[in-house]
């Protein structure tokens, strides 16, 4: 393999690592808070990039109100998830929440394929994001730049968020003590719902970046960057946002380096992502920036 | 609280009991249903049309939701459109019914059982993906009810079934096709990079390899094989492992090869794009926009060099109805309709193993996707074309013989 | 007394259901005999992951992979050699495996065998995990089996598939193979080693404290769960006849967790009936799909339908039952006779595994 090429496996690597971290903070942060795989997670990326398309497609807004609006109306729909399916099973066994989320996401893909039509759709780019880059002998598209910029930002203006915030102090508390954060005098559900709604905008995000990145929507879209953006999160210790932001970036490129490196074995490829994983669970079982819980007794 | 929670459970159990007797119509006191019993060779012979029965059914089982949904609905349409131009045959009203197969292989089985001994088919349209038609095929095989597939190419498909046939060629031929175009133009060095998780993908690669071996006389042409897989859509790492090829042959679904010709230009490749029938579609153009321009795949049909007289009127009324460019799938899927169709009035009998025999006798059957043959194991035999992407649309090249 | 009772009422009824399944066998169509096939299966895949999640407490996304090694197990051990070189026509199969063709019973034994040592060996270096990261290490084991599936093609034939697979699978084989199941596992329960292994569900630390060997309990609940969930593989690939990697992928798992825990954890009863009712239901809908007229109202059939009512009706489920319909209730000949005389023994409603 020669550098540029190197190069530009670098740039693809780093710019899918990008999107699986964006997907990853909701993953994460869900988590962290309500200890809930949010499985429908990977279908609300999806809902973001179709509300974009429409904005685009159908009504003819420009991409910068379209694209703010499809993040606003996902996170609208968020909220409803989590009031109407996940709120009242807050009490019960986790694995409640957890068909719970595996019935939403059903319900969206489902909903997507009667009412979108399970055909692919043709999702266009912005213009200023299609220009060719050359640099060296290597090229890249502007949208990666554009990515990768958009994820750093998001993920800054979330790190601001979480740690210099009251409700970014009130989250934190939640994720270590449910109740007793209810007893400090701290509305709880409010802070839950805040927090899926963060969770839900950056899936949107995350949704409409991935279609700008790979033009081509349908109602199962998410279910591969969900779970890829998934691993990506436990990667890097389920609970914590730097580290969903690590593992995606590592997944992204592991998978592109996998590939670049043993052409042959490119049929393995998810197999290396997922062994990975299992070996790393298996030598630091809460990722690779998760504390270290003592057992409770 | 908890007794009467079981209570009502109980209740809602009887409920369904009911409802599941409900929709089996009489099935205990039908014992002797034929085509569930036996295949139909039993039933009395081919009723005159005299006594006509009130109406017959004719079953399509396409994936209509799942992960191949896009194909069962690309295909759906040309079966309504096929259903609109002929709803009734030998005089008697068809009811057509869809069942949906949820890209699912038990599922597939299921609809296919229920087409025949619920729904009553004598005769099955489907279905997309060659997994959802084996799966379908051991079913109607075992009861003796004729299945005209429309697009499973799979050669296992029709393999050792007298019931199961198929509007389509199969993949060694359009495997063998692209090579042959490769090799008469001047390539020599080219990359496959194949969905290693559909058999669609995976026979085409497997016989295009075969196929270029026995042309040129070695595989030192094919410079790289790289695989992925269903609900992949970054190829960036595949295509950078193309080397110095001069053309990539991608055979895989539309929508894959779209993004996939869209990433390899903006990296830079300057190549030759191949590919299959199942890139007959209008998303390929739009969502792979300019950098599919001069893209050429094997396919089915072409309005401009019509084979038949049926291509162009049934362009025209695609378009009419649907307002777009009719993709492979909704042609194929027309065609396998009109192909029931033909055999039962060919058979002039409801019977399935009339109608059956009929199909396999099919000859020069002018559909709009070429002219017709059945042949012996139950596939198509037809011409191929080649077409081109042109100023975003597809163009005819050339016509390729069996 | 009570128990002679129970267990004469246990035989007749088995009787009668046996009796059931040889009327149905011989006078249902093929169409309800499928769904009632299916049925057993998934109450076999339902009951296994209760033993794991509901009674032994481990968080186990591994189904669709144990099933995918049973189903090939069983598929290249009973097609015959002809079939088998049909198939492979691409890659032809490896020489061994050729030329094997044995009966249904050992083959489905053999596919419940190596599922069962898969089982365990996923489970062995799974086990030093807990809760959801055993979840996602066993569901990365399970996409590693059909990746695997995928690109073994000299023995699996890969993407290609496998067809021509007897069918075997009748009502007898499959609800047979599942009221073993339950009965083995509803035994298993009632031993020692399920006391353990409830121990370790309610709370690993204090059970371990108490000498109850995390490991074997574990260990033993995994290699039995996956043993059947091998079995119930290899009789849906006996009753589809065809089989791909991509009739395993996790949704099939998603799919068993749903089922699992609308019949409520801990209820082997609730499993069953659930497994039941979501086979059922799924055909059930059908009719919204195709065209019907309400009065003057003509209603095209919406194609995909079915599948978004079904989730609605999943997620009510989960919403307003949320024991699971069962709890952890098991039925219960005492239950049963109890509802009868309600009025004199208002408060004899069960509560946990009475059947003894």
């Amino acid at each position: 393999m020669t550098f540029d090429q190197l190069l530009q496996n670098l740039a693809n690597g780093i710019s899918l690592g990008a999107l699986y971290a964006l997907i990853a903070i909701g993953y994460t942060m869900v988590y962290g808070i309500l200890r809930l795989i949010n499985f429908a997670h990977g279908d609300i990326v999806m809902i973001g990039a179709y509300a974009a398309f429409y904005g685009v497609a159908m009504f003819i807004l420009p991409w910068w109100i379209s694209f703010p609006l499809a993040i606003l109306l996902t996170t609208g729909l968020g909220m409803i998830i989590e009031r109407v399916a996940y709120r009242p099973l807050r009490e019960y066994p986790r694995i409640n929440l957890f068909t719970s989320a595996v019935a939403v996401s059903f319900l969206l893909e489902n909903l997507a394929n009667v009412i979108f039509g399970g055909r692919p759709k043709a999702f266009e780019r912005p213009a200023f994001m299609n220009e060719m880059i050359t640099i060296g002998n290597t090229q890249v598209v502007s949208y990666t730049p554009f990515i990768i910029i958009t994820a750093v930002v998001l993920f800054g203006g979330l790190l601001y968020i979480v740690n210099r915030t009251k409700v970014g102090m009130a989250m934190r508390a939640l994720s270590k003590d449910i109740e007793a954060t209810g007893l400090m005098g701290i509305n709880t559900d409010r802070i839950i719902l805040f927090s899926f709604m963060l969770g839900s905008a950056l899936a949107a995000a995350g949704g409409i970046l991935w279609a700008t990145k790979f033009p081509q929507i349908n109602p199962w879209m998410g279910v591969m960057p969900g779970l890829k953006a998934f691993i990506a999160a436990v990667l890097g210790g389920i609970g914590n946002i730097t580290g969903a932001v690590i593992g995606g970036f590592l997944l992204g490129l592991t998978e592109i380096m996998v590939v670049a490196f043993f052409p042959s074995l490119s049929g393995y490829r998810d197999a290396f992502a997922y062994t990975i994983l299992i070996l790393l669970l298996l030598f630091r079982p809460t990722g690779i920036m998760g504390e270290m819980q003592a057992e409770k007794v | 609280m908890s007794s009467r929670k079981l209570f009502s459970m109980l209740m809602s159990l009887v409920i369904l009991a009911s409802l599941l007797v409900g929709c089996q119509p009489a099935a205990p006191q039908a014992p002797a249903a034929p085509p569930t019993q036996a295949p139909a060779a039993q039933e009395p012979a081919a009723p005159a049309p005299a006594e006509k029965p009130a109406e017959i059914v004719i079953g399509v089982y396409e994936p209509m939701s799942g992960a191949q949904a896009a194909g069962g609905q690309q295909t759906m349409q040309g079966v309504n459109l096929a259903y609109e131009q002929k709803k009734e045959v030998l005089g008697v009203p068809i009811k057509m019914v869809l069942v949906d197969n949820r890209s699912d292989k038990a599922e597939a089985a299921t609809a296919m059982t229920r087409l025949i001994n619920q729904e009553k088919a004598i005769a099955v349209v489907g279905s997309y993906g060659s997994s959802n038609s084996m799966a379908g095929g051991e079913v109607s095989e075992k009861a003796g009810i004729p299945v005209m597939g429309c697009s499973p190419t799979n050669p296992l498909v029709t393999q050792g079934k007298h019931y199961y046939f198929r509007a389509c060629f199969i993949d060694p031929f359009q495997g063998r096709v692209m090579a042959k175009y490769a090799v008469e133009n001047g390539i020599k060095k080219v990359a496959i990079i194949q969905n290693i998780s559909q058999d669609y993908s995976v026979g085409l690669a497997a016989f295009f390899k075969q196929s270029w071996n026995e042309l040129t006389g070695s595989m030192d042409g094919i410079v790289s094989e790289t695989s992925y897989q269903d609900g992949d859509q970054d190829f960036t790492a595949q295509l950078g492992a193309i080397g110095d090829a001069e053309a990539i042959y991608a055979p895989g679904y539309f929508g894959d090869a779209a993004l996939l010709i869209k990433q390899a230009r903006e990296m830079g490749f300057k190549g030759l794009f191949m590919g299959s029938d199942a890139w007959e579609a209008p998303e390929l153009v739009s969502i792979g926009g300019p950098a599919t321009e001069g893209a050429v795949f094997s396919s089915h049909y072409s309005a401009e060099a019509a084979t038949t007289p049926a291509s162009k009127p049934f362009v025209e009324a695609f378009q009419a109805k649907y307002n777009e460019v009719p993709s492979a799938m909704a042609a194929l899927g027309y065609d396998a309709y009109m192909l029931v169709i033909d055999a039962i009035e060919r058979a002039n009998s409801f019977d399935p193993k009339a109608i059956r025999d009929a199909m396999a006798a099919t000859k020069d059957f002018p559909g709009v996707t070429g002219s017709i043959t059945i042949n012996e194991n139950g596939d198509a035999v037809k011409d191929a074309v080649v077409l081109v992407v042109k100023d975003g649309e597809f163009k005819y090249l050339s016509t390729v013989k069996p | 007394m009570k128990k002679r009772r129970n267990l004469i009422l246990t035989l007749a009824a088995l009787i009668l259901f046996g009796g059931f399944l040889y009327y149905a066998q011989h006078t249902f169509n093929p169409y309800i005999l499928r769904i009632l096939n299916l049925c057993a299966v998934f109450t076999i895949f339902a009951v296994t992951f209760n033993l794991i999640f509901g009674y032994t407490g481990q968080f186990s996304l591994g189904h669709a992979g144990f099933a995918a090694v049973g189903a090939y197990v069983a598929a290249l051990l009973t097609m015959s050699a002809a079939q088998k070189s049909a198939n492979f026509f691409l890659k032809p199969i490896i020489s061994p495996l050729a030329n094997v063709e044995i009966p249904f019973l050992p083959a489905l034994l053999l596919a419940g065998l190596f599922a069962s040592v898969v089982g365990s060996l996923v489970a062995w270096p799974a086990l030093r995990l807990r809760g959801d990261y055993l979840a996602i290490a066993t569901l990365g084991f399970s996409e590693i089996i059909r990746i695997l599936l995928v690109n073994l093609q000299p023995i699996t034939n890969g993407a290609l598939g496998l067809k021509g697979i007897p069918s075997y699978t009748n009502l007898y084989w499959s609800w047979g193979a599942a009221l073993v199941c339950i009965f083995i596992i509803k035994s298993l329960i009632n031993t020692s080693y399920g006391r353990a292994m409830s121990a370790i569900r309610d709370d690993e630390v204090a059970a371990e404290a108490l000498g109850v060997s995390l490991f074997k309990h574990k260990m033993m609940a995994f290699a039995v769960s996956a043993f059947f969930v091998g079995v119930a593989g290899a009789l849906m690939a006996n009753l589809i006849s065809t089989i791909d990697p991509k009739v395993f992928l996790f949704f099939l798992t998603y799919q068993i967790v749903g089922i699992t825990v609308m019949g409520g954890m801990g209820s082997l009863t609730g499993s069953t009936i659930a497994a039941i009712l979501y086979t059922v239901f799924l055909e059930a809908l059908r009719p919204i799909e195709s065209p019907f007229t309400i009065g003057p109202l003509n209603i095209p059939g919406i194609p995909g339908m079915r599948m978004v009512l079904f989730s609605i009706l999943l997620l009510t489920v989960i919403l307003f039952y949320r024991r699971g319909l069962m709890g952890t209730n098991e039925f219960s000949w005492d239950w049963l006779i109890g509802l009868f005389h309600r009025k004199d023994t208002a408060l004899a409603a069960p509560t946990g595994g009475a059947e003894k």
